[in-house]
């Protein structure tokens, strides 16, 4: 069964749109929320949620401050859920965290409280393929959509095994390095793209590395939308809030509906 | 084979595996492939020797504490790794790494250091074989070893800060990886310790096994002339991540001799910690009641890790080997010790193993024991100065 985040996202590419996800870490001030309602409202197809994690290695500066920040608030997977819960979005969700946060709540307690928090789908960058079995076997069976990773170094004969697995969306790494804003679109951004659409139907979304919105045009060339997280946290960061997190938001919205 | 092989999966019963970022996976299939191949050819095991004996000082000499002995009772034999090139058992790992790394045609050379004595060695062998080397430390490590830092740079490495979290071991960890991340395609991670994802723990224990392989034919060459069986009764090492201490236990595991572990009491994750993951394997782990990693806190930075080797792990679940704390101030006092009655400074990490067989002489007395002294003091002489003045 399909579930609620793939639903949604195949349902907008259907309409002709191109997507976007934002990424805004849970707990980072007291405002997150209102945040996440916001980027919601300006045009987001998804909202991606970090739990915060003490050694996120597959993040750059901007979200390791950010997680920091939100560990020094005191921000938990538990006060995350419980916001989110009452939250009321009005878009599917998916976290984003590390397998140690799933792995110590354990997958079951984990895959239930995304549920009860409304959350339809979590990415764990450091969960490969090889390791993912046992989470997605609970998270499958709970209807938790588990997102997979695919990132330019992978062989040819990898990407079909990845997207197979993939629930939700792939997630195409555009670049090889942790998540940051860069200059210029990498070329392995519309690279790795193009190799996974070859692939599978299940929607593309790039991210790491995707800045502006001239860049996320650039990659949805060829990806069916982009994942904005850093270009977005540091506004936060810089205490820019729910109206500078929706401006940003609206700003891909309209580069991407222009083309 | 005295310790037993991973899974193809690199797992050691529960623990191990490969917990990374999609971007390195394929990365350390080809690592394992290509140690496998080069394990396992004649040319690439001689040249490696070969270093191992002519640029390292291999082999070691096992060294009988006399005085130190009488005084606790107990008969102690040290094995020598301070006396390597580079002051510790480090540059077994990363000869054999960088040689591995070239023959996969890698230009670069990434490292984690804590206490520097692994990024001191990395840096030497960048050097030897010409190739680039960053190597991150965390800030405040930065600081507490200076004296590394400089060598480092003296020979022609970077060194990198690491200033995020506690600002030690495990910080530099996160910025080696996220380096690796970016820079795949023409570096090789040197990884320190018998840690991170598979192959390392396996293959940094392979390297390291010259170390346990000599110490059980000077030990059988010693003891024998007592008539034992040529095994000592007790194998004791630190453990932070635990890489010396496996290459000590894998000269000894097929034989009675107990082995004992010894960590920080601020660092004890076999002793403290539960099952948990972070960079790249499972094993025990310091953390918080949400799988927050918690940070170690230990006078020594080569054992300030709050995680420890998946293999350790293993060995202390099927009841192989037990792990021992140990507090600084002990830690201090045995330092002191070993200067004094043997005219031997230690590094402050085997200073642990050492002042575990002093808390525990009573129950030892009479036993002859085997310490892995797994580098020098040169590096905490300065700490040790403004502590004990």
């Amino acid at each position: 069964m399909t579930g609620a985040l793939e639903t949604a996202l195949r349902g907008g590419r259907g309409a002709g749109r191109k997507l976007l996800v934002p990424y805004v870490t849970g707990g980072l001030d007291g405002a997150w929320l209102d945040v996440v309602r916001a980027v919601a409202d300006a045009g987001a197809d998804a909202v991606e949620i970090g739990i915060p994690f003490s050694d996120p290695v597959m993040d750059g500066p901007v979200i390791q401050l950010a997680s920091e920040r939100a560990l020094e608030r005191a921000a938990t997977p538990s006060s995350i859920f419980t916001s989110l819960r009452e939250g009321d979005i009005g878009v599917p969700l998916a976290v984003m965290t590390y397998y140690n946060i799933c792995f110590h709540m354990g997958h079951e307690r984990f895959a239930d409280s995304l549920r009860e928090a409304g959350v339809a789908a979590a990415i764990l960058p450091d969960l490969p393929l090889e390791e993912v079995g046992p989470w997605a076997e609970v998270a499958d069976r709970v209807g938790i959509e588990t997102v997979m990773l695919a990132a330019p170094t992978a062989p040819d004969d990898r990407l079909p095994r990845v997207c197979e697995r993939a629930r939700g969306f792939v997630y195409a790494v555009g670049l090889l390095g942790v998540t940051g804003e860069r200059d210029e679109l990498a070329s392995s951004a519309t690279v790795i793209a193009s190799r996974l659409k070859a692939v599978t139907g299940k929607p593309v979304l790039v991210g790491v590395g995707i800045s502006t919105p001239r860049q996320a045009v650039e990659a949805c060339e060829v990806a069916d939308g982009v994942v904005v997280g850093s270009a977005l946290v540091r506004r936060l960061l810089d205490g820019e809030g729910p109206t500078g997190a929706a401006k940003l938001v609206e700003s891909f919205r309209s580069a991407l509906d222009a083309g | 084979m005295a310790l037993t092989d991973p899974t193809p999966e690199g797992r050691f019963g529960d623990f191990g595996g490969r917990f990374i970022p999609e971007t390195l996976v394929p990365a350390c299939q080809q690592l394992e492939h290509a140690f496998r191949e080069a394990w396992a050819d004649r040319a690439f095991r001689n040249e490696l020797d070969d270093l191992l004996r002519d640029y390292a000082g291999r082999p070691s000499p096992l060294t009988e504490c006399r005085r130190l002995s009488a005084e606790l009772g107990v008969r102690l034999l040290l094995k020598r790794e301070d006396l390597n090139h580079t002051g510790s058992h480090k540059i077994n790992n990363v000869l054999g790494q960088a040689l591995l790394a070239k023959r996969m045609r890698k230009t670069r050379l990434v490292a984690e250091t804590g206490a520097g004595q692994h990024g001191v060695a990395t840096a030497t062998a960048a050097a030897l074989l010409g190739m680039d080397c960053a190597v991150y430390m965390g800030e405040v490590d930065m600081h507490r070893q200076e004296l590394n830092v400089f060598r480092m740079r003296l020979l022609g490495s970077e060194v990198r800060s690491a200033v995020t979290g506690s600002r030690t071991l495990k910080d530099a960890i996160n910025e080696a990886m996220r380096d690796w991340v970016a820079t795949v395609e023409s570096t090789h991670y040197c990884l320190g310790s018998v840690m991170g994802p598979h192959p390392y723990p396996w293959m940094v224990r392979t390297l390291h096994e010259v170390l346990g392989r000599e110490a059980r034919e000077q030990c059988a060459a010693l003891l024998a002339k007592d008539g034992g069986d040529g095994v000592p009764d007790v194998v004791t090492a630190c453990v932070g991540g635990g890489s010396n201490a496996i290459g000590i236990f894998s000269g000894f595991a097929d034989t009675r001799a107990e082995l004992v572990g010894v960590e920080p009491a601020g660092g004890a994750a076999v002793g403290r910690g539960v099952p948990g993951v972070v960079h790249g394997s499972k094993s025990y782990l310091l953390q918080d009641e949400w799988g927050q990693v918690q940070e170690a806190q230990s006078i020594s930075a080569g054992l300030d890790y709050p995680g420890v080797g998946p293999e350790h792990s293993y060995l202390s679940a099927i009841g192989r080997a037990r792990y021992e704390a140990v507090d600084d101030r002990e830690v201090i006092d045995a330092f002191a010790l070993l200067s004094r009655t043997e005219g031997i400074i230690p590094a402050l990490e085997p200073a642990h193993a050492l002042a575990w067989i002093v808390r525990d002489r009573a129950s030892l007395a009479g036993k002859t024991v085997l310490l892995n002294l797994s580098g020098r003091g040169d590096k905490d002489v300065a700490q040790m100065m403004d502590l004990l003045g």
